[in-house]
């Protein structure tokens, strides 16, 4: 017998293909990293009764958003701004969840709260600490130190909480950090109810009211700061993870953590590295949703960051893309269903953001990317 | 248990300390021994082979020696400094590198990012270019695949990558764990007169192989390794011609 003693099965069973075939197939080490593997099988080359289905069920979307959009361009494009910048910061969130799973398999149910954290220490600052209640030049200037705060914070919590609960549990079997973060999750929920209260906390905005038009839309202005900022940081995210020397090193501890420990990476400060950033963009999202929502509540982590979760998911948990991708589809189908013509209305919103959770996993396990594997971290 | 004299160390390396030393190695998976008590030296400028059937703890010994693996007792010292106990990291800036059993090249990694990345902790930035050519002249297939992703290679490709990465780090020891493991007969030739052609450079190899006769071909010294203990040792041309390796491991009664 091989000893088989600490490699995951797969490796071990892609070792006896080889053995078998005399010359191996070149096949994906980690498949068992997302569901691509899955996937493959959802995603069959001949039509099937499923993907019939699931080809009609996207047909049926389509139209649905045409005849929405001739009803009522005005108001559809006006709901759909709306949507891009909640998309913008559902992708934020969501990156955290799919870096985190990425490295180290592990589903962080903590990041929704860590994001709570965010807008309640970001808050915190702007209001109490520098007493910045409404919008001035001064006001910008004390938000983007606002944010620069709430995202060191954020990512220094991520990084200690990645310390102190998951990292000796990372050879431990799945279900034991999973079950880590549901309790550090709870942790995050106390420290925001002794920061924030347990009722919610109304705050001020220090971004104009006002809206801009656009033809005949009208477009919030805070709407598009929360968009402006966040493409400025997911372009730099995606040059850190893709240019910079640490970046590669992610990505290679992604692929593979044993090779990437040959060759000399410093595993265990790629994988603090990765929660420093997940972390800090949490915090961004954190700021940018008080400023665009007027309050502060300890439970928002819960609703947020199961969103953001259904966002990787939609995109390809693990998948960098497909988390921004998926955050921003989430947002967008969250609007047109909240207010745009011939859609069910506020009140259904999440029964029909969770529905396409469950036709997504049915039909396509692996995420809107999963079938062609992207760069994953 | 040997019926041959152990060759006095001395004669090898010609009086030089060896460049890796392991005193009474024991490695356990939770409570299962892999490697009961294996100590063997290298010497600067060989190629030391380990042969032994499945499960003898071949791999083992080469994962803890990277480091990637705790011993629960005995030492790895390399170039005079104790090795054993460090991470997987720390153990590669000493000058250690590894091709891997399963070569584990990152699969969406392109063939060059995967060279970039075994000469991760470079500071000659400058010689990297220099290197990988060398590499590219050892196996010219490589070039050929420069920019297409590491999983979509054929299995002697990635064998190939997976040793020119582990070169790709200028290592002053190189451990090669079965690297003609799943290849076709025509290629197993190639790598081993690759790994000739890389010792003759000047890299110090230690070699794991199931390929019994063809590492001892290439081996300047060998051991046997039997269930998670050394069984034999010596020259490789002596242990080629041993009648229980013969019979036990090179089929050649």
């Amino acid at each position: 017998m091989a000893p088989s003693w600490g490699h995951p099965n797969l490796y071990l069973g892609e070792i006896f293909n080889m053995a078998a075939a005399g010359i191996s197939a070149p096949q994906s080490q980690d498949a068992a990293i997302g569901q691509t593997g899955a996937a493959e099988f959802g995603a069959p080359k001949k039509y099937t009764t499923e993907s019939i289905v699931g080809l009609a069920v996207l047909g049926l979307a389509i139209a649905w958003i045409i005849w929405s959009f001739a009803s009522g361009p005005t108001l559809f494009l006006q709901v759909l701004t709306i949507g891009l910048s909640n998309g913008a910061l559902y992708a934020l969130i969501a990156l955290g969840y799919t870096m985190v799973y990425g490295i180290i398999e592990l589903i962080n149910f903590a990041h929704g709260d860590l994001f709570m954290l965010g807008s309640v220490v970001g808050a915190i600052f702007l209001e109490q600490w520098v007493g910045q209640k409404s919008s001035s030049a001064t006001a910008w200037l004390w938000l983007a130190a606002t944010m620069i705060f709430a995202m060191a914070a954020c990512a220094l919590l991520n990084v200690v909480i990645e310390k102190l609960a998951y990292r000796r549990l990372r050879n431990a079997p799945k279900l034991a950090p999973l079950i880590t973060a549901v309790g550090v999750s709870f942790i995050l929920q106390n420290i925001g109810i002794q920061l924030n209260g347990s009722a919610p906390h109304s705050r001020s905005s220090v971004l104009p009211k006002t809206s801009i038009s656009v033809g005949s839309i009208d477009i919030r202005i805070k709407y598009i700061v929360v968009v402006a900022v966040t493409i400025p940081l997911l372009l730099l995210m995606t040059w850190i993870v893709q240019k910079t020397r640490i970046g590669k090193a992610m990505r290679a501890a992604a692929q593979d953590r044993d090779a990437s420990l040959l060759m000399g990476i410093n595993v265990d400060r790629v994988i603090s590295f990765t929660f420093a950033l997940g972390g800090a963009l949490a915090g961004a999202a954190g700021v940018l949703f008080v400023q665009v929502n007027e309050q502060t509540r300890y439970d928002a982590g819960f609703r947020l960051g199961l969103i953001a979760f259904t966002a990787a998911v939609l995109g390809g948990v693990g998948n960098l893309l497909g988390a921004v991708v998926g955050g921003v589809l989430i947002g967008v189908i969250q609007s047109l269903n909240d207010g745009a013509p011939h859609f069910l209305g506020q009140k259904w919103t999440q029964t029909v953001m969770f529905s396409i959770l469950i036709i997504m996993v049915i039909f396509r396990p692996g995420g809107i990317f999963g079938a062609n594997q992207q760069e994953k971290v | 248990m040997s019926d041959m004299p152990n060759t006095p160390t001395a004669v090898r390396g010609g009086g030089k300390a060896p460049v890796l030393t392991i005193t009474d190695l024991h490695v356990y998976y939770g409570n299962i021994a892999a490697v009961k008590g294996i100590s063997l030296e290298v010497f600067e400028g060989e190629i030391v082979t380990l042969i032994g059937a499945n499960g003898a703890g071949k791999s083992t010994t080469m994962r803890t020696i990277s480091g990637l693996l705790k011993p629960r007792k005995g030492e790895i010292v390399f170039e005079g400094e104790k090795v054993s106990g460090l991470r997987g990291n720390e153990v590669a800036a000493r000058g250690i590198a590894q091709s891997p059993e399963g070569r584990r090249i990152f699969p969406r990694m392109t063939v060059l990012e995967n060279l970039e990345l075994g000469a991760f902790l470079r500071k000659d930035k400058a010689e990297i270019p220099v290197d990988m050519e060398r590499v590219f002249e050892l196996f010219p297939r490589l070039k050929e695949r420069i920019a297409q992703k590491g999983g979509t290679l054929s299995g002697g490709e990635q064998q190939m990558l997976a040793m020119g990465r582990a070169l790709m780090a200028q290592p002053r020891l190189l451990l090669l764990d079965e690297p003609s493991m799943g290849l076709a007969p025509v290629l197993v030739d190639v790598v081993f007169e690759i790994i000739e052609r890389v010792n003759a450079q000047g890299t110090t190899i230690l070699l794991v192989e199931q390929n019994a006769l063809a590492a001892l071909n290439i081996g300047d010294y060998a051991y046997v390794l039997e269930t998670g203990h050394i069984g034999l040792q010596g020259p490789a041309a002596d242990l080629a011609d041993n009648e229980e390796v013969r019979n036990a491991y090179l089929g050649l009664a």
